[in-house]
């Protein structure tokens, strides 16, 4: 076989909508791009839980902590689903990891922000989960079968994080006057950064053609962020709370809202490692890491050990039968 | 390059296989990569859920149960080491499947019957 068949057989299924599957002929470029954006993707969802654990021992009640409890698991067994589908594109688990360390690979700039107050709970879960399933949603059906099962599986878990998060922002918004101004003071800090999640516009996404073509991504950064926009907006109403951009405003000819001019700068900064808590998010990965190698080496020769010993045991059933 | 590379599927894990060779990074220190299958009630095959890593069998049906099964997903776990499972080549798929597709008369519907048959 050579290569232009081999090329135009994936170059079909993508457009027939066939999955690849991890021992299918892939181009190496698709097979790059994929393990980039799966381990970052795993890598956010691992750094995402440092935000929110900050709060789960100061939550203001028993049902508000078992909530938070369950949506940082929840985010831990997303980044556990994530970097499987990556390791079948062939990188191992602690190579993504040693990549996360050493800053090579990135993950979302949000979890750079620090969590101030417990509003922010609220703010993250309606925001931050919001424009993560706006993103995810189109990856279910995104060309590559392991990272669309993965996210299945993600959609279905995220639709709760988004709603609670959104129950705090509307108790505290329903709250008295000081709760109400913490929920606005959330949603001040927090509205930015969150429709930056989407990433740079189109005319500076270098990936986004590409991965169009090859069907990972469904729809450009532009798109999804407009799409959230649009529905945020709205539930920021309903709660009584007020998008901090002046130039927001309905567009009856469009049919979707204009907002103002994002400070790509202050993106560009914190992707770089100059946010306000790039240094401290890394640095606890790194000593959770170290300081979890013990445990690491020691199941592993738990788990020698036993095997030998099931050998001698097997070994010496066998010398009585003979 | 991996044009010529043979893909046997399964003879070593998703994770070996897929891109062998390329990888020139020291796994030695993880632990082994384990298959998970979820029986989500009694009565229902077990079904593939994802893969994780474990240090032993014991410890993949424990970290399958919080990883996998969050939300009653199953009443039933099944793990095996991931290279332990052997599975047919996709280049194989045309001489494998392909045979089934002119024999459609193994399909009721190949029947042309009176509406009037009742029961059948």
């Amino acid at each position: 076989m050579t290569e232009p068949s081999l090329q135009q057989q994936f170059d079909e299924k993508v457009a027939s909508e066939i999955a690849i599957e991890p021992r299918d002929w892939m181009p190496d470029d698709y097979r790059k791009t994929l393990i980039r954006q799966i381990s970052q993707h795993a890598h956010s969802e691992i750094v995402g839980m440092l935000p929110e654990g900050n709060w789960i021992t100061r939550a203001p009640s028993l049902r508000r902590k078992a909530v938070l409890l369950a949506k940082v698991q929840d985010e831990g067994g997303h980044g556990l689903y994530l970097y499987s589908a990556a390791e079948t594109l062939g990188i191992s688990r602690d190579e993504m990891i040693e990549q996360l360390h050493s800053g090579k690979a990135k993950y979302s700039s949000i979890f750079n922000y620090p969590t101030l107050t417990w509003a922010d709970m609220g703010a993250i879960g309606w925001l931050v989960d919001g424009a993560a399933i706006m993103n995810q949603v189109p990856l279910c059906r995104t060309s590559y079968g392991p990272y669309a099962r993965a996210m299945v599986r993600v959609c279905k878990e995220e639709s709760f994080h988004q709603r609670q998060g959104f129950e705090i922002m509307m108790t505290l918004a329903n709250g008295t006057a000081v709760q109400k101004k913490m929920a606005q003071d959330a949603l001040n800090r927090w509205w930015w950064p969150s429709i930056m999640m989407f990433g740079p516009p189109d005319a500076d996404s270098p990936h986004t053609q590409q991965s169009m073509e090859w069907r990972i991504k469904r729809f450009t950064n532009d798109e999804l962020r407009q799409k959230f926009i649009d529905v945020t907006v709205e539930q920021a109403r309903l709660i009584g709370l007020t998008v901090p951009d002046p130039d927001l405003k309905w567009n009856e000819a469009t049919g979707h809202y204009d907002y103002g001019k994002i400070d790509w700068e202050e993106f560009w900064n914190v992707v770089k490692g100059n946010g306000p808590c790039n240094k401290q998010r890394l640095e606890t990965r790194k000593k959770a890491w170290e300081n979890g190698a013990w445990v690491r080496e020691a199941a592993s020769a738990y788990a020698g050990k036993r095997r030998q010993r099931q050998q001698e045991k097997n070994a010496a059933a066998e010398a009585a039968a003979a | 390059m991996n044009l010529f590379r043979v893909f046997r599927y399964g003879d070593y894990g998703d994770r070996e296989a897929a891109a062998a060779g390329e990888t020139k990074y020291d796994t030695r220190a993880e632990w082994p990569l384990w298959e998970v299958f979820i029986r989500s009630k009694a009565g229902l095959d077990h079904k593939h859920a994802g893969s994780l890593h474990a240090a032993d069998a014991a410890m993949a049906v424990e970290n399958a149960r919080d990883v996998y099964t969050r939300r009653m997903e199953g009443v039933s776990i099944w793990v095996v080491e991931s290279k332990y499972i052997h599975a047919s080549d996709p280049a194989d798929a045309e001489m494998l499947y392909d045979p089934a597709h002119d024999k459609i008369y193994r399909h009721p519907t190949f029947y042309n019957l009176p509406d009037e048959l009742k029961h059948m």
